[in-house]
């Protein structure tokens, strides 16, 4: 079917220009196989179904938009002790890096990946799986042009984190990662993110948990003003495995992080959590989630929780699938927003699809203003005003926070916020 | 201590005069009581002068120590050592009770141009205080009010009180619905604070509070004026006959 002109012309102007990276037979083939797959779709539109909220242009133009560096000197987890990686302007640092072999798991570099069967397996794999029943083009160009990431592979118990370190030095940087991990039978790993890896930024993460495996994912995503991302999450989840997912957003102009899980395996337990806070007219921040119950007894929360103010715009697409036999399913989503103006909006969008009779699915989607009559409750303590909002906003966002099961880590974060909301106190 | 004088308020959003002119002076060392009929405006005194929005002050003056009250913001009253202990407690979801007892500490100290309290200091303060009024480990845990029982709430605003030590107490209601262990618990609570630079204002129905704390001074309102002002036998006045023959006695 041939393309809406406009959309055309925009899919052309890009994989015109679009670098597949060398490297070994397979990587090359799954690299054209995915172009094609782009070409075939189209690069998102504001009409498609799923960019109704949310403006893809800048994520599919040519050329990027420069951001301004912010010095972003990030100590962010470094109680951890995570064997970390760093990337500047998404090329990997080996002199920042620690050294690959020191978390007990098997680390790669894409860019430097030869015949690694296990990955050959499985890179651009899940993203293909993931293009059904909704297509996610920016997530096969990603395949296509990446120019590095980790290939990540535990067969066991990891003895640490592997953290990866995003770092920025030019305004111009344009950078298109993929990471894929593979968590081997009863296996476990945990992955942190932070930092601002370029002015606009592609990640793809492909993540296979297998039969009672766990896989941990807490990220913070760039500080960093002016910096565009759209980041992708494919997950494939077995038997009694755990699947957890946190992601933390300040700033930045635009955001999209789009997660898409399948649950194969019985007794499943799949998570996906975010907090953000928006601040400005130029803040726009997009979830859009989409989780397939497979099997039986699965369990699937989504817990979103976005603070909007000045303007800011925050998006919340989230799907829950239960496929027929997929008995005694149990699948919570919230998503909430608490408005600090009446210029800020939040747009969601929960979806239900339901093909079992035994389940127990539930969703809901609130939007507020702070509560007033807490606010005086604790103005009326002698707390001002700016530091009772800050107070009542980190308690809006608790309920998402708490989704993180390590208490460090979502320590972590909560500081950051609350740093994060007391520079910005309005 | 805190002088009214002429007061009145009415409601921001609609045609609607609450206070009527009410005159008021509680000296440093006292304490009053304010009795009166449900809608009176009581608790609308008591929040004008805490600073919530919603009222409108059409005529009269509030000070505390010669300040005037009514230009100020809450926090500003609260640091300038005004308290109110609220009829109606508020939960908030998300917000541990140590957490916000500690902001609120620290936050008057600061506006004071005090060093905040370490965080041992405080913890040695709260316990103490807490187990005088049989407050558990678990509700100081617990987010503020969320799940309390209505005596664990007002239990919870002396506690506050305690902590914030302030100069001039506002309790609107703090004895209702408590049973008569919990009064004993607040009313100890109460008077183990009375000192010569503190004031009370004690907004209540019933006598039995002011069995534990003798007031000074028991004023009846009713329609937005104090209509009588007179000793502690005022208050078994109502307790005994109602409002009726003050309130017939007024017009
Ligand atoms: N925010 C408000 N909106 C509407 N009516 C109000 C409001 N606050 C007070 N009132 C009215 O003002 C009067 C006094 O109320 P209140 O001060 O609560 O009395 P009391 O505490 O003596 O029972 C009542 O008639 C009440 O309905
Ligand atoms: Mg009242």
């Amino acid at each position: 079917m041939a393309l809406p002109k406009l959309k055309q012309e925009a899919t052309d102007a890009r994989l015109a220009e679009a670098v597949l990276p060398d490297g070994p037979a397979w990587a090359r083939a799954a690299r054209e196989e995915a172009l094609h797959r782009a070409a075939r779709m189209g690069l998102p539109h504001r009409r498609d179904e799923y960019w109704k909220f949310t403006d893809p242009s800048a994520l599919v133009a040519v050329d990027s938009a420069p951001a301004e560096v912010m010095d972003d000197d990030d100590a962010l987890f470094e109680g951890a002790g995570a064997l970390t990686l760093v990337f500047v302007d998404g090329v990997f640092d080996s002199d920042a890096s620690d050294d690959l072999s020191g978390a007990g798991i098997e680390i790669s570099r894409l860019a430097e990946a030869q015949d690694i069967s296990w990955a050959r397996d499985l890179y651009g794999s899940l993203e293909l799986a993931g293009q059904t029943p909704v297509e996610r083009p920016l997530a096969a160009l990603n395949t296509a042009t990446a120019t590095d990431g980790v290939l990540i592979r535990a067969t066991g118990k990891a003895d640490r984190p592997v953290c990866l370190r995003y770092r920025r030095s030019a305004e111009d940087a344009d950078a298109v990662l993929h990471h894929v991990i593979r968590v081997e039978e009863g296996a476990s790993v945990t992955l942190l993110e932070t930092g601002s890896a370029a002015a606009r930024l592609s990640t793809v993460t492909e993540v296979s948990v297998a039969d009672g495996a766990a896989f941990h994912h807490v990220r913070q995503q760039g500080r960093d003003h002016g910096r565009r991302m759209n980041t992708h999450t494919f997950a494939r989840i077995g038997a009694e495995s755990t699947f957890k997912s946190f992601t933390l957003s300040l700033n930045g102009v635009l955001t999209r992080n789009d997660c898409v899980i399948e649950m194969l395996g019985d007794d499943a337990v799949a998570h996906v959590a975010g907090a953000c806070v928006g601040d400005g007219e130029k803040f726009h921040h997009d979830d859009t989630v989409f989780i397939t119950h497979d099997a039986l007894n699965g369990e699937s929360r989504q817990v979103f929780k976005k603070v909007l103010r000045n303007g800011a715009v925050g998006v919340f697409q989230g799907k829950i699938l239960v496929k027929e036999g997929a008995q005694k399913t149990d699948g919570y989503q919230i998503s909430q927003s608490l408005l600090l103006d009446g210029d800020s909006q939040f747009l969601a969008k929960p979806e239900l699809e339901i093909y079992a009779d035994d389940v127990a699915c539930s969703h809901g989607s609130t939007s507020g203003a702070i509560s007033e009559e807490a606010l005086f409750y604790l103005r009326s303590r002698g707390v001002p005003e700016s530091q009772a909002t800050n107070l009542l906003t980190l308690a809006f966002l608790a309920e998402a926070l708490e989704e993180i099961d390590d208490d460090a880590l979502a320590d972590d974060l909560r500081e950051r916020l609350a740093g994060w909301l007391d520079r910005h106190a309005g | 201590m805190l002088n009214i004088k002429g007061l009145k308020v009415d409601l921001e959003e609609e045609e609607k005069s609450i206070l009527k002119g009410v005159d008021l002076d509680v000296k440093a060392g006292e304490v009053h009581a304010i009795m009166g009929p449900n809608g009176s405006g009581k608790s609308t005194l008591s929040y004008v002068l805490s600073g919530k929005d919603g009222y409108e002050v059409t005529g009269g003056e509030a000070t505390l120590d010669g300040v005037d009250l009514l230009d100020m913001e809450p926090e500003e009253r609260a640091a300038a050592g005004l308290f109110l202990a609220f009829q109606y407690p508020v939960e908030i979801p998300g917000v541990g009770n140590m957490t916000f007892l500690r902001t609120a500490v620290n936050a008057q100290r600061k506006a004071r141009g005090q060093e905040e309290l370490s965080a041992g200091d405080f913890l040695k303060e709260v316990r103490a205080r807490a187990k005088d009024l049989k407050i558990d480990a678990d509700m100081l845990k617990r987010p503020v009010n969320v799940g309390f029982s209505g005596g664990e709430k007002k239990r919870n605003e002396i506690l506050q009180m305690a902590m914030l030590e302030p100069k001039m107490c506002i309790m609107d209601e703090t004895d209702s619905g408590l049973d008569v262990d919990a009064m004993k618990l607040v009313a100890d609570g109460v008077n183990a604070l009375r000192s010569e630079g503190r004031a009370f204002l004690v907004i209540t129905h019933y006598q039995r509070l002011l069995d534990h704390i003798k007031p000074d001074v028991v004023h009846i309102m009713s329609e937005g004026r104090i209509i009588k002002s007179g000793g502690p036998e005022l208050a078994l006045e109502v307790e005994n006959n109602g409002y009726a023959d003050l309130l017939a006695e007024a017009s």
